[in-house]
């Protein structure tokens, strides 16, 4: 077993900077990744980071466009944290030693995003990502800072009190990647989780494979709720046969969409009259898929997006990039034929629930970045805006494991501060575990012990996780069974199919089976590899049980909300309601059953508070 | 004398049940790989195009594998598919146990240098057409682990020789002096452009890989460790001292000078990178330094 003072699961963007500032307060810290830090999908962000540095610019306003963004369902005093942050921790940056591009004087750039009121964002070429995972990285070698490379966290030490609210984290358990071995890591002060998103859950996404949300679904296990899980973002220019990221840049600069008969379908389709091709994301994803559904696609599955217009100077000046993206990912060349795009998975706004501190409900665990939703995105994040939120509250979560006291939190966590609770659902099928005897599917953090729930010391609760991760390994691979790529690809296409851009009733409904499905295959699923020496068969086993948690939340969070918001459009209710709807949804496993419930959003901030207005460009 | 008979009567009973069990199990399984492979018969029938992946297989664990050997397994073209989308097919398709590195699929983790038809390549940025003639399907694509790395698993190379070689040139940012506060350093346009290439490693390896020195000389930073160190010494914000201590570690013994400018590794670096020009770039900025010292 391992001792630290804060363990911090996943080395991405905000699990560096959540080291770096335990490590800066003094803690012995220690990253536990899957991957190498510098393989986490932090590095695929091209875009930029928001920041109100310059002249002109304030971070109120980028507050306010936060908040509008989010279309009223982010927290304020999150969002204010957010933006009145963003610029020391770019500076921070910057000091560094992140090649920021530049302006004549020598300053960092900034350009404008959509959805800014101020060109804010802060960017390093096309590699913003890249720059930022490298930079921090470099600093957590130069600190000496401890990694656990290729260490697979399969688990939460979470004690077993029945309110999740009384639980506490001890630790988490690991799976040694190279060596087979379970190792017990306990943590003294805290466990930051920091896993990144969770688009495998979808079968066409800009996220890593892996990105299976392992962090939500461990700590939902263990009774922290996870918020907001039905907002999704998608982006409408993905190319089809890999989901690699098209920027909207592209569009910016004047590319076309056209459906298969050749009609530039924004304007001639009348889905945004103004804006055309520029209108926001969830506009131009539901066109695109309204015209392939319409039989209007290449293929029935995509539309092209056309530059060729341009001319071939301004795309190698300004676009090369998207060259080699088309050329490398999809065999186009973008210079002579149109690019195939379709929607794809992005970003999810939802995520295990934390006050601006990063803290869980469960005392010890803390959140930040993508699998954590504080909230500052709401139902519908800006571009931009993830890069910061992962290296502000990833520093916050990070000074406060290792001890840091940033006073009473204004954002509250936990079943506790529920308003009301859903006990109208309809669900079609009873979802969650299928009973206790299902190890594999049921919590596995928050149970009850069968004595009633002895106290345990931190040491012995870390190790008795450690001992049932090591069972479950052994029974995964001992026994005969089916394989999980079979149960995965279903799952994926399910969520694809039925919870994607598009969101009726009968379709959630029918997705909530299909996950009843999946979680009754897994039951009998096994790892047919037996080697304990790189065992990707078995961590892929692993994490499709983790994805099929996180999907059912999303389909039980988007058949509850009754409205159409941000990112969630739901087809038989096509406006957004503020008299019913100002609340975030939680889901919490309560003995392996998901419990669902709203709690307030704060709209009321230290500045000022917020007026829902319409969302409009 | 009647508990026992009930008690050995339980015991058949589990036993059967286990057994009942274990079959239902194998059933299961054989049922799971018949519906894999089925539906690669159909994605082979229908498409038009296919291919044999031949890939190199080695775990020192499994009895049949521990010898290294090739597996061919048959792929159905499709268009845009890369090299790693075709090792993905025939794992999710043919055999669970095939391993290889891989996460972003869009050339940017670096996990996924793999030496294909004999050269290293990027599995995910490396397009299936590209091997074949005249941007025809190949016929045949075979996979190897980067030479000269221990392999570890099937294409899964040990690659913590690579890291160490990364840190032994103190790859972090470290300026002399620093402005306060909210203060930015300042850094020219052209500053930025003359490191911009460099920064854009993404520690594949594929680099150190093909390197013929650091084959030989396990000792050798390395073209990728030394492109690390030239982005450093070469940024205009970290000051002379610091730059001074930059070319004397890429000057000692295993650094610079033994690159006997062979170009293998600026051919194959997936970010295009002009490596043996900043080796080259480096070794003239040590020499003139130490004219200044002399
Ligand atoms: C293509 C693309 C472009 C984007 N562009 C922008 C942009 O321009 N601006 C912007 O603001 N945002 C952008 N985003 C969003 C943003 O990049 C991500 O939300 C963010 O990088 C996520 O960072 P993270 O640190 O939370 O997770 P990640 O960087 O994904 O890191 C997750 C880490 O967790 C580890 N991990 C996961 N599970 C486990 C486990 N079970 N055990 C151990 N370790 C584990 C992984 O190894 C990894 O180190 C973009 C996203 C994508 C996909
Ligand atoms: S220099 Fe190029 S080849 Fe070498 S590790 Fe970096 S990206 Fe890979
Ligand atoms: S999968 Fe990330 S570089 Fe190829």
């Amino acid at each position: 077993m391992y001792e630290h003072d804060v363990i911090v699961v996943g080395a991405g963007g905000a699990g560096l900077r959540a080291a770096i500032a335990a490590h800066e307060e003094g803690a012995d810290v220690a990253l536990v990744s899957k991957l190498h830090p510098v393989r986490s999908h932090t590095g695929a962000a091209e875009g930029g980071i928001n920041a109100a540095l310059r002249d002109g610019d304030d971070w109120t306003d980028h507050a306010y466009d936060t908040m509008k963004g989010s279309d009223y369902l982010g927290d304020a005093p999150a969002i204010e944290t957010l933006c009145e942050t963003s610029p020391e921790e770019v500076i921070q940056l910057e000091h560094w030693g992140m090649p920021f591009s530049r302006e004549d004087d020598g300053r960092v750039s900034q350009r404008p995003f959509g959805g800014l009121s101020f060109p804010r964002t802060t960017y390093a070429g096309a590699e913003t990502g890249h720059h930022l995972l490298h930079t921090m990285y470099e600093q957590v070698v130069k600190r000496g800072i401890k990694v656990y490379d290729e260490f697979y966290v399969m688990d939460l030490a979470v004690t077993d009190e029945p309110d999740p609210e009384d639980r506490e984290c001890h630790g988490c358990v690991a799976y040694d990647i190279k060596s087979g071995d379970v190792v017990g890591f306990e943590a003294t002060n805290g466990v930051v989780l920091a896993t990144g998103g969770d688009g495998q859950a979808f079968d066409h996404t800009t996220n890593a494979v892996a990105n299976t949300g392992d962090g939500p679904a461990m700590a939902y296990r263990a009774g922290a709720p996870v918020e907001d899980m039905e907002f999704v973002q998608f982006h409408p220019t993905t190319l089809p046969s890999t989901g690699v990221l098209i920027s909207e840049g592209v569009r910016g600069e004047g590319g076309i969409l056209y459906n298969a008969e050749g009609e530039r379908f924004m304007f001639e389709g009348g889905y945004a009259n103004n804006a055309g091709e520029l209108a926001s994301r969830d506009v131009v994803s539901r066109a695109e898929l309204t015209e392939v559904n319409e039989g209007r696609g290449v293929e029935d599955e995509y539309v092209y997006l056309d530059m060729r217009h341009l001319g071939e100077e301004r795309i190698t000046d300004r676009l090369e990039n998207i060259l080699h993206l088309a050329e490398d990912f999809e065999g186009v060349d973008g210079l002579t034929e149109p690019m195939p795009v379709k929607p794809g998975q992005h970003y999810h706004m939802g995520g295990i629930e934390t006050n601006e501190h990063g803290e869980t409900c469960v005392s010890g665990l803390y959140a930040a970045g993508e699998c954590a939703c504080v909230s500052v995105h709401g139902s519908n994040r800006l571009g931009g805006n993830a890069l910061p939120e992962l290296i502000v509250f990833g520093a916050r979560a990070g000074y406060h494991a290792a001890g840091r006291d940033y006073g009473e939190a204004l954002v509250e966590t936990g079943p506790s501060v529920a308003i009301e609770h859903e006990d109208d659902l309809g669900a079609p099928v009873e979802p969650g575990a299928l009973g206790p005897a299902d190890e594999d599917v049921a919590a596995d953090g928050g149970e009850a012990a069968p004595d009633g729930g002895e106290l345990l010391n931190p040491s012995a609760t870390v190790e008795r996780t450690a001992e049932r991760c090591r069972q479950r390994v052994e029974e995964l691979k001992s026994r005969e069974g089916r394989n999980h790529a079979e149960i995965r690809q279903k799952l994926q296409k399910a969520m694809t199919r039925w919870v994607n851009v598009f969101r009726e009733e009968e379709g959630l409904k029918k997705a909530l089976e299909v996950i009843k499905e999946c979680r009754e295959e897994y039951r009998n699923v096994a790892v047919s590899d037996p080697s304990s020496t790189y065992n990707t068969d078995l961590i892929h086993t692993i994490e499709t049980r983790n994805l099929i948690d996180v999907a059912e939340t999303m389909t039980l969070s988007a058949l509850a909300r009754n409205e159409f918001r941000g990112a969630h459009w739901r087809k038989e209710h096509q406006k957004r309601k503020d008299d019913e709807w100002l609340k975030h949804t939680m889901v919490q496993w309560s003995d392996g059953s998901p419990e669902i419930y709203y709690t307030d959003v704060i709209l009321e901030g230290a500045e000022k508070a917020y007026e829902p207005k319409v969302r409009s460009y | 004398m009647s508990t026992q008979v009930t008690e050995q009567e339980t015991e058949t009973e589990e036993q059967s049940s286990h057994q009942r069990r274990r079959l239902e199990e194998k059933a299961e399984r054989a049922a799971s790989r018949d519906r894999m492979r089925e539906r690669a018969e159909n994605d082979l029938d229908e498409a038009d195009t296919t291919f044999t992946l031949k890939v190199f297989r080695y775990d020192p664990e499994i009895p049949e594998k521990e010898e290294p050997r090739f597996d061919t397994f048959e792929v159905p073209f499709t268009k845009g598919m890369t090299v790693l989308d075709s090792l993905m097919y025939a794992r999710d398709h043919y055999d669970s146990s095939l391993t290889f590195r891989h996460s972003c699929r869009q050339a940017v983790c670096g996990s996924d240098a793999l030496f294909v038809n004999g050269t290293q390549h990027l599995g995910c940025k490396t397009q299936v057409v590209d091997l074949g003639d005249d941007g025809g399907v190949p016929g045949e694509i075979r996979v190897e682990p980067l030479p000269h790395q221990e392999v570890v698993k099937d294409l899964v190379v040990d690659m913590e020789h690579f890291y160490d070689q990364m840190e032994a040139v103190e790859p972090y940012f470290d300026a002399d002096e620093l402005p306060d506060g909210m203060e930015e350093q300042r850094q020219t346009r052209e500053n930025r452009e003359k490191i911009k290439m460099s920064s854009r490693c993404i520690w594949c390896g594929a680099c150190m890989s093909s390197c013929n020195v650091a084959a030989g000389n396990n000792e050798y930073l390395g073209p990728a460790a030394i492109n690390k160190a030239y982005k450093f010494a070469m940024d205009e914000r970290e000051g002379e001292n610091r730059k001074q201590e930059r070319l004397e570690i890429i000057e000692q013994e295993h650094g610079v000078w033994r690159c006997q400018t062979q170009f293998s590794c600026t051919e194959v670096c997936p970010k295009d990178i002009p490596l043996t020009e900043h080796i080259q770039e480096l070794k003239r900025e040590a020499v003139k330094n130490n004219l200044k010292f002399w």
